[in-house]
């Protein structure tokens, strides 16, 4: 190989990248990862919950050393109207047991750093704080390398893993631009309470945590959500909004974030809290439909850039895909290197093995989930007939209508009629 | 806790700003109200602001998340790029 010719170029040291990088470069490849940002994390944000099963492929045991924030051990989904919140709490002993069932609230910039230092450790060559341009092909369209910040450098095959504004493969034509309803914009503030706070506000131990999720008031009857993730000695609080929603409301994005930290459910737990960064990154929303095309001549596409996510609303799962689309794609180039052949035909065999994974499986899973989210009923109906039902319940004042029943019913029936009701039920089921 | 203004978030953030770098180019003669009221309201930096008709955009504060281009790309948002290498913002929990 000459000496400025590598095995492969990674654009991009998020996880779907590092991930990649690792595989490849543990089994002696040539490997350039070129991130744009000062080290590996640094322009990456995340709600806060990786599930581990994927990392665990890759590094056996991880969470022994990399910096963790929480084991995951409570869950909390609540539907909000602007008094009012109505919660699911689940304690149970069944979750996070084992390594591959565990799952860990996370800060990007902490735990990318860490993994970058495994790519180091690994033989990956890293190179960072330099944008990468373009890709560079041949005239037959063949993807031969990169320009970063006017030099050129080259490689037998090119991963694209630059994140969910993968301007690179627009560039390629092998991604279309975003629209606003693929995509939500996240904003949220880390939260410094320190850990005995966290402890006692969230009825957790030491070392586990809680995860939540609430719709409603938080995107102010939008399309989104609130969320909200302890981590070590801080809180990962924020909310998500659809694009194509947002407007819906006369409340701007920053704001929604103020007023879902002023929640009669929320501001309690963050008293005397200290904000110490405040963070927005886009994420993806329209799960199977958006993957892009994900290789061709000498390129493949991970993570993100693939928009490989799946939002349920009462969980977001992006980066377990991101690790394991990293792992699928530095294997697929494992076999293309044996073969020395980096053709579109060779390297589809990454599609495949996406197509044979729990990426795929389980984005087709949810693939009717995108429409259930997107009814207004769930973001508003549902959350402010939630609280009608609560609040006429549990008040006692000497004043409220005796016949209960029949006042559940009509909230019910006001809320939606039985067609409708049969309707959702049927989307809800379907997406199953 | 009390409500911070945006810069006041904003200023707790670690930035390698690049005056010569605006990666978010406007069209400032862009009158689409409904257009631009989307935008404001959706930048998570308030780094569009609409005063007496007239749209006005820094970049300084970007956070980079690649809204403003989504809602708006060929409309208020001419070009849109991440910033140079190492300029902009740095997480520290991220
Ligand atoms: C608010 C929010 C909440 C979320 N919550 C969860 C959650 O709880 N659980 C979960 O599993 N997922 C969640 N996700 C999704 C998850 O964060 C992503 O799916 C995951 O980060 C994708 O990883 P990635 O490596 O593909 O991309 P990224 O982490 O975005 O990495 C891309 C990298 O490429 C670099 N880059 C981009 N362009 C260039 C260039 N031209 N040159 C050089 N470098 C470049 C960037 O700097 C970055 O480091 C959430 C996302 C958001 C925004
Ligand atoms: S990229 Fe995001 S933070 Fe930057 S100006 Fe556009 S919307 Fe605002």
């Amino acid at each position: 190989m000459g000496e400025d010719k590598f095995d492969v170029i990674i654009v991009g040291g998020g996880l779907a990248g590092l991930t990649a990088g690792i595989v490849l470069a543990e089994q002696g490849l040539e490997v350039l990862l070129i991130e744009r940002g000062d080290y590996c994390g640094s322009k990456n944000v995340t709600g806060g919950r990786l599930y581990g099963h994927s990392l665990e492929k890759v590094i056996p045991g991880f969470a022994e050393e990399a910096p963790i924030e929480r084991v995951i051990k409570k869950e909390r989904i609540s539907l909000m109207t602007e008094d009012t919140s109505v919660d699911i709490g689940i304690t149970s002993k069944k979750f996070s047991t084992e390594p591959e069932n565990t799952s860990y609230s996370v800060l990007r910039a902490k735990f990318d750093r860490w993994l970058e230092g495994k790519a180091e450790e690994a033989g990956v060559m890293l190179v960072q704080g330099i944008r990468v341009d373009h890709v560079l092909t041949d005239e037959d369209g063949k993807v031969i390398g990169i320009d970063a910040a006017e030099e050129e450098m080259y490689a037998d095959c090119v991963i694209l893993a630059d994140g969910v504004n993968s301007l690179l493969a627009q560039e390629l034509g092998m991604k279309k631009e975003l629209e606003p309803d693929q995509v939500a914009v996240g904003a949220k503030e880390v939260i410094k309470l320190g850990e005995e706070v966290i402890n006692e506000r969230f009825g957790v131990q030491s070392g586990e945590g809680v995860a939540w999720m609430a719709a409603g008031d938080p995107t102010a009857g939008g399309f989104g959500g609130g969320f909200l993730y302890t981590n070590k000695d801080s809180v990962s609080i924020g909310v998500v909004a659809t694009l194509s929603d947002i407007g819906y409301s006369d409340i701007s994005v920053p704001n929604l974030v103020d007023r879902f930290k002023e929640h009669p459910a929320i501001a309690p737990l963050l008293e005397g809290g200290e904000t110490e960064e405040y963070a927005a990154h886009l994420v993806s929303e329209d799960g199977i439909y958006m993957v892009p095309e994900l290789y061709r001549d000498g390129v493949l596409v991970v993570g993100d850039a693939a928009g490989l996510v799946v939002n349920l609303g009462f969980t977001v799962r992006g980066m377990d895909f991101a690790i394991e689309s990293g792992r699928l794609a530095a294997e697929t180039i494992l076999k293309a290197h044996e073969m020395r052949d980096y053709s579109a035909k060779m390297l589809s065999a990454y599609e495949k093995a996406l197509e044979d994974s729990f990426v795929f499986r389980d984005m087709r899973a949810y693939k009717g989930f995108p429409a259930l989210t997107a009814n207004r009923m769930i973001y508003k109906n549902l959350p402010e007939t939630a609280d009608e039902i609560v609040t006429k319940l549990f008040t006692v004042d000497g004043k409220q209508d005796p016949d209960l029943v029949s006042f559940l019913l009509q909230s019910l029936l006001g809320m939606a009629s039985p067609a409708q009701l049969l309707g959702l039920a049927g989307t809800a089921l379907e997406s199953l | 806790m009390k409500r911070m203004a945006i810069e006041n978030k904003l200023a707790l953030n670690v930035f390698h700003t690049e005056d010569n770098d605006p990666h978010i180019e406007i069209d400032k003669e862009y009158a689409n109200e409904e257009e631009i009221r989307k935008v404001v309201l959706a930048c998570p930096a308030e780094c569009y602001k609409y005063i007496d008709g007239k749209v006005t955009f820094s970049h300084l504060g970007c956070l980079e998340c690649g809204t403003c281009r989504v809602l708006s790309h060929g409309k208020l948002v001419k070009s849109w790029n991440h910033p140079f290498g190492s300029v902009g913002v740095l997480y520290r929990q991220g």
